[in-house]
Order: structure tokens, then C-alpha cells, then sequence
């Protein structure tokens, strides 16, 4: 790198603008990834950590199953032929509705899961809830001012906190757990919403047949979730966006560059520079410029969202931010590489004599 | 001792649908230590000249040696490696890279051969006393510097790598009367001490004085200017 060194020295100005475009990308990104991540958890962790492996959906007799939570309802024969089915190890009812709460200090939505204490998050104190019972995230603990002990009113019930779990949360409202029978009770539901199923291995396509339902692996289950879908599609998509545009940023700004270093390049061609020695040098470069940008916007992006935790959903962790990090210099670099490329078609004779 | 030696060397550029001759016949031999300038109208083919000695050109036929190679054989990889090695370029302008000391041109020569540039300091900055570049501008860019000191570093550059081969295009054609003279001093006397075999291009008949020998180039021949001038 003996001349891009002093190439970035000598333009500083130029290449510390780029430098800062790739860093406020990069933030941007990084942002965004940790959003996505919170948001993603927000609506969907109750049901993404549930300890199974698939979800079965139901229908009212006569419709189609589809992977709905909101429209997915599982009659008693459903679930008892379920439990018979070779190859599935367990399928528990599982309940699912949104219900205000109010407590001590607040009042608000929560959302409300029923079934039996082997899908329980773990507890963090207390015990799990028995009949007349909930136990609750911790975020409602906090938020609602109740504890192991303490009376929690949900919908037109009064019921007692036996245990707060771990945080869950399901459509973007924090979850409170209870058993099968105090959720019919509450969500003024008969049939549970769907199946949380643990399977050894068999396909489930033949008994899904079998019962008008609709299985599907967990982390499949979540687009069945309200707005889960169109939330993570619009931020996929403006995550592409960005990665897209900064390639092409940078890409522009090194082919501009490149053009303007032809009589230099042409020059070290002539005193015996090899096209590969210029490419790397170019590269090396690129990855200067991309790599320094990309690690400081990384880590503004990191900070900056670990300060907004407090205020919005945002996963903070070493992939949030490797994994933009390391795209933009990645895209960044076969961005500039394009246009490094005419490097090796620079014919070092236009160094000679006086047309130039 | 014949160190670059043009045999019948033909150079044709593309002219609409028929083919410009720029070099016709040339052969020429140039011995180490030896100044040999090379005079001639615009247009006589005296740059395609040089370009051809270069490897930057390749002829349509004859031969170029080059230290022992002939390199009209050679790859353009070979010929990128054999400049590195043993051709000195001087250029019409300087060109000389924008962002590099007067001292770092001369040390992107080591780093392209694969040298210790740490080591190569001292030597460079002898070179660029010895071609009268004051020590105070040695850390100048080419920007801050004069045309005739943009030149001899220019100079320096093409013979820090040791070349056998000198080439020089119109050293001269920016610089007054009197600092060309003095480049054209300067010349003489490198290959004297390095004991290069130097071309030297000009327009200037008056700085032809300090070559060994002169050739006429017209409409791309070489010819024996009756009268050689005696070195000084
Ligand atoms: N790349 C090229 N393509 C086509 N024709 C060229 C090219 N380079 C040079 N020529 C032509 O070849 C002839 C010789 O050019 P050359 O540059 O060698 O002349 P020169 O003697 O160096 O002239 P000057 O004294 O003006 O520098 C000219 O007619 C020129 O127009
Ligand atoms: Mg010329």
C-alpha cells in the first residue's frame, strides 16, 4: 500500500467524505438490523421461544386451516387426534388472545397465553400459575407494579400473580401467562387457538390432511402473527436498499477516483508497476476507506442503539452489528472493485511523450 | 558493450482504414555509458522511438534487446518486469505521482521491486543530492516544486532502480535555455558515472553539443548526422 497510503493522505478531504458516507450507512444499518431484531422479538418472542417444534393451525369446520393465530382455532377432537399421532411426541392446546390488564401503577394491552406449565418461560420467581392464576414477564411486573403474591385485573377478571417469567411478548404486548382453563375463562374463548407440537422426526403432511389442520415449524409459525409479516418485509427491504446504495456509492466514488489516477497509474505502469500490484494497491484501499467507515459506523450504530434500548425495542449483540458491518465492506468492495478493474486496461504508453 | 539494440524495427499505427508508419527500418545500437541524442521534426516518429526501446510499443516486425533479451518475445508481464529491472524512464513531463515526496518517487521504485524501502532512504536521498535537488525539498510534493526541479527528480527516479537503459523524452521542452542546459549537464554525466546506455529525445539542437553521437529522425528513418558532435 506504499501509494494508496499516501493517495488517502494527499486527498484527505475526498476520502474522509467517503469515509463518513460508509460510517453513516453503516449506523444507519446497524440501526436498523438491531430495530428489526427488537420489533421482531417484540411481536413474536412468546411464541418463538416456545419449547416445540411446530405449531398446528385450525380452522372452524368447514374453512381451510391457514397459518393465522388470529383466525386459528383447534376443536377437542382435533387435539386428541393429534396426541395419538405416531411420531409426535406431545401437542399441547395452546391459547393465544390479546386482554387489557391494569394493575397497581398502569393499565394497558397485554397478551395472554394459556396452556400447560411445560410451555412456561422460564421463572424467574415464584411458581408456575395453577387455575384463577397468572404468572407474568417481567416487563409487566415492572410496568404494572405486581409481584408474586399480587393481584394483576385482566378483561372483567381479578386473578392472583403466582411467578414472573422472563420477558415474552406477543404483537408487540408484553405476555402474562395462565393455564388453559383461566384463559377460556378470560379470553370468553371456548377452543384453544392452536397446537404447540413436540415431533420425533415424522412428516406431518399426511396427518395434517387427515384433520383439516395446518402444521408448520415454529419459526414459520410467526408470519401467522398480526403485522409480524409487513413489519419485517418493509425493514428487510430498506435494509437491502441501503446496502445497495452504498455499493453503489462507493463504487461510483472509486470509479471517479480511478479515472482521475490514470496518468498517475499509466506512470507506474511505465516504471514497471504490474496491473496486480495497482489492483491491490487500489483494493487495499478500498478496504481502507471501507473497513474504517464500516467498524466506526458499527459502533456509533451499537452505542446509539444500546442508549435507545431503553426507549424502543432494539437487539444489541455481536451479530446486529458483525453482520452489517461485514456486508457493507463486503458490498462495498465488489462496488469498487468494478471499477479498480479498469486498472489493467490503462495502457502505460499514454505516459510517454507530450499527449497528455 | 551493445546494451539496447534496435534491429529493423517497423511501427505502424491505425490510420482510418489504412496504417501510419511511424518507425521504418530502424536499427540502432547503443553501448553502456554512451549519450545518444536523437533529433527530428514533430511527427518523425522520435517518441514512437522510445516507446518502442520502452516495451511500451511492440513493433510490427524486427527486434528490440534489451540487456540480452529480445523483448518484441516477451510477455506483457515479462516486459512490466523487465522495465522494473533494467529500463529507466525520463519523461516529457515529469510525470511524477501527485501525492509522493521528492523522496517517495524515488522509493516507489524499491517497493515495486519488493525491496526494503527503510533501507533504500539513504541511497535515494545521495541520488537526489547528486542531481542538485536541494536536501530542504526532498520532502516537497511535485506540486510545491519547480519544472527543473520536477525534472531532476524525475531524473533520479529513472535511475535509482540502476537501469542499463536510459531513456529520455524531450527532458528539456519545459524549462528555459539555461536549466535545460543544465539538465542536459546532468545527462552526461549520470551516464557517464552510472554507465547507462542513454537515448535522449530533443527538439533543442543546441543541447545536442554534450551528446556522444546524433541521429536524425525524418518520417520515422534514422539517419547519421554527417557532423557527430565531440563530447566536451
Ligand atoms: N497512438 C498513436 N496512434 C496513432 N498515431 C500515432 C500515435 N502516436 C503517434 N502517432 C503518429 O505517429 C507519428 C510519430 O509520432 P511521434 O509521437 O513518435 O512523433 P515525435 O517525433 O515524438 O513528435 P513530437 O516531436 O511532436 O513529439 C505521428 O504522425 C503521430 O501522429
Ligand atoms: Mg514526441
Amino acid at each position: 500500500m506504499f501509494v494508496a497510503l499516501r493517495d488517502i493522505r494527499f486527498a484527505k478531504g475526498r476520502f474522509a467524505l467517503m469515509g463518513v458516507v460508509v460510517t453513516l450507512i453503516t449506523t444507519l444499518v446497524v440501526f436498523l438490523y438491531g430495530l428489526t431484531g427488537g420489533l421482531g422479538r417484540d411481536a413474536s418472542s412468546a411464541v418463538d421461544e416456545l419449547p416445540v417444534t411446530d405449531i398446528v393451525f385450525g380452522a372452524p369446520a368447514g374453512a381451510a386451516a391457514e397459518v393465522s393465530f388470529s383466525s386459528s382455532t383447534i376443536s377437542a377432537a382435533q387435539a386428541a387426534a393429534w396426541a395419538r399421532t405416531p411420531g409426535v411426541g406431545s401437542a399441547e392446546p395452546l391459547g393465544v388472545a390479546m386482554t387489557r390488564a391494569a394493575g397497581a401503577t398502569a393499565a394497558g394491552s397485554v397478551s395472554l397465553f394459556g396452556g400447560s406449565a411445560d410451555l412456561l418461560p422460564p421463572l424467574l420467581s415464584g411458581s408456575a400459575p395453577r387455575d384463577g392464576q397468572v404468572a407474568v414477564s417481567r416487563s409487566v411486573a415492572d410496568t404494572y407494579g405486581v409481584g408474586p403474591g399480587g393481584t394483576l385485573g385482566l378483561g372483567t377478571e381479578k386473578v392472583t400473580v403466582s411467578g414472573i417469567t422472563a420477558t415474552r411478548s406477543y404483537g408487540h404486548a408484553a405476555t402474562v401467562w395462565t393455564t388453559l382453563a383461566t384463559w377460556q375463562r378470560i379470553s370468553g374463548q371456548r377452543q384453544p387457538t392452536v397446537l404447540a407440537v413436540r415431533r420425533s422426526g415424522a412428516d406431518l403432511g399426511a396427518a395434517d390432511a387427515a384433520r383439516g389442520t395446518r402444521t408448520v415449524a415454529r419459526g414459520d409459525a410467526l408470519v401467522g402473527i398480526d403485522g409480524y409479516q409487513a413489519e419485517h418485509l418493509s425493514l428487510q427491504m430498506i435494509q437491502v436498499f441501503l446496502f445497495a446504495v452504498s455499493a453503489l456509492v462507493t463504487g461510483a466514488f472509486f470509479t471517479v477516483w480511478t479515472v482521475q489516477r490514470k496518468p498517475d497509474v499509466a506512470v507506474l505502469k511505465a516504471i514497471g508497476a504490474s496491473s496486480g500490484y495497482l489492483v491491490r494497491d487500489a483494493l487495499a484501499q478500498a478496504l481502507a476507506v471501507l473497513g474504517g467507515g464500516a467498524l466506526l459506523g458499527g459502533a456509533i450504530g451499537a452505542g446509539g442503539g444500546a442508549v435507545a434500548a431503553s426507549a424502543v425495542p432494539f437487539a444489541v449483540g455481536p451479530a446486529t452489528v458483525a453482520v452489517p458491518v461485514a456486508v457493507m465492506v463486503l458490498l462495498g468492495l465488489a462496488g469498487s472493485a468494478l471499477a479498480i478493474a479498469r486498472i489493467t486496461s490503462v495502457d502505460p504508453l499514454t505516459a510517454l511523450g507530450a499527449n497528455r | 558493450m551493445t546494451v539496447l539494440a534496435l534491429d529493423s524495427v517497423r511501427l505502424t499505427y491505425p490510420d482510418g482504414d489504412r496504417r501510419l508508419t511511424a518507425l521504418d527500418a530502424v536499427s540502432l545500437d547503443v553501448a553502456a555509458g554512451e549519450l545518444l541524442a536523437v533529433a527530428g521534426p514533430s511527427g518523425s516518429g522520435k517518441s514512437s522511438l522510445l516507446a518502442v526501446a520502452a516495451t511500451l510499443s511492440r513493433p510490427d516486425s524486427g527486434q528490440v534487446v534489451v540487456a540480452g533479451r529480445d523483448t518484441t518475445r516477451l510477455s506483457d508481464k515479462e516486459r512490466t518486469a523487465l522495465r522494473r529491472e533494467h529500463i529507466g524512464i525520463v519523461f516529457q513531463q515529469s510525470n511524477l505521482l501527485g501525492s509522493l515526496t521528492a523522496l517517495e518517487q524515488l522509493l516507489v521504485v524499491e517497493h515495486l521491486r519488493g525491496g526494503p524501502v527503510r533501507a533504500a532512504r539513504e541511497r535515494a536521498g545521495a541520488l537526489l543530492d547528486s542531481v542538485g535537488l536541494d536536501a530542504a525539498k526532498r520532502a516537497r510534493r511535485p506540486h510545491q516544486l519547480s519544472g527543473g526541479e520536477r525534472q531532476r527528480v524525475n531524473i533520479a527516479r529513472a535511475l535509482f532502480g540502476r537501469p542499463a537503459v536510459l531513456l529520455v523524452d524531450e527532458p528539456t521542452s519545459a524549462l528555459d535555455h539555461e536549466r535545460g542546459a543544465q539538465i542536459v549537464d546532468l545527462l552526461a554525466r549520470v551516464t557517464a558515472e552510472h554507465g547507462t546506455a542513454t537515448v535522449m529525445v530533443t527538439h533543442d539542437r543546441a543541447l545536442m553539443a554534450r551528446a556522444d553521437r546524433l541521429l536524425d529522425m525524418t518520417d520515422g528513418r534514422l539517419a547519421v548526422v554527417p557532423t557527430p558532435a565531440v563530447r566536451s
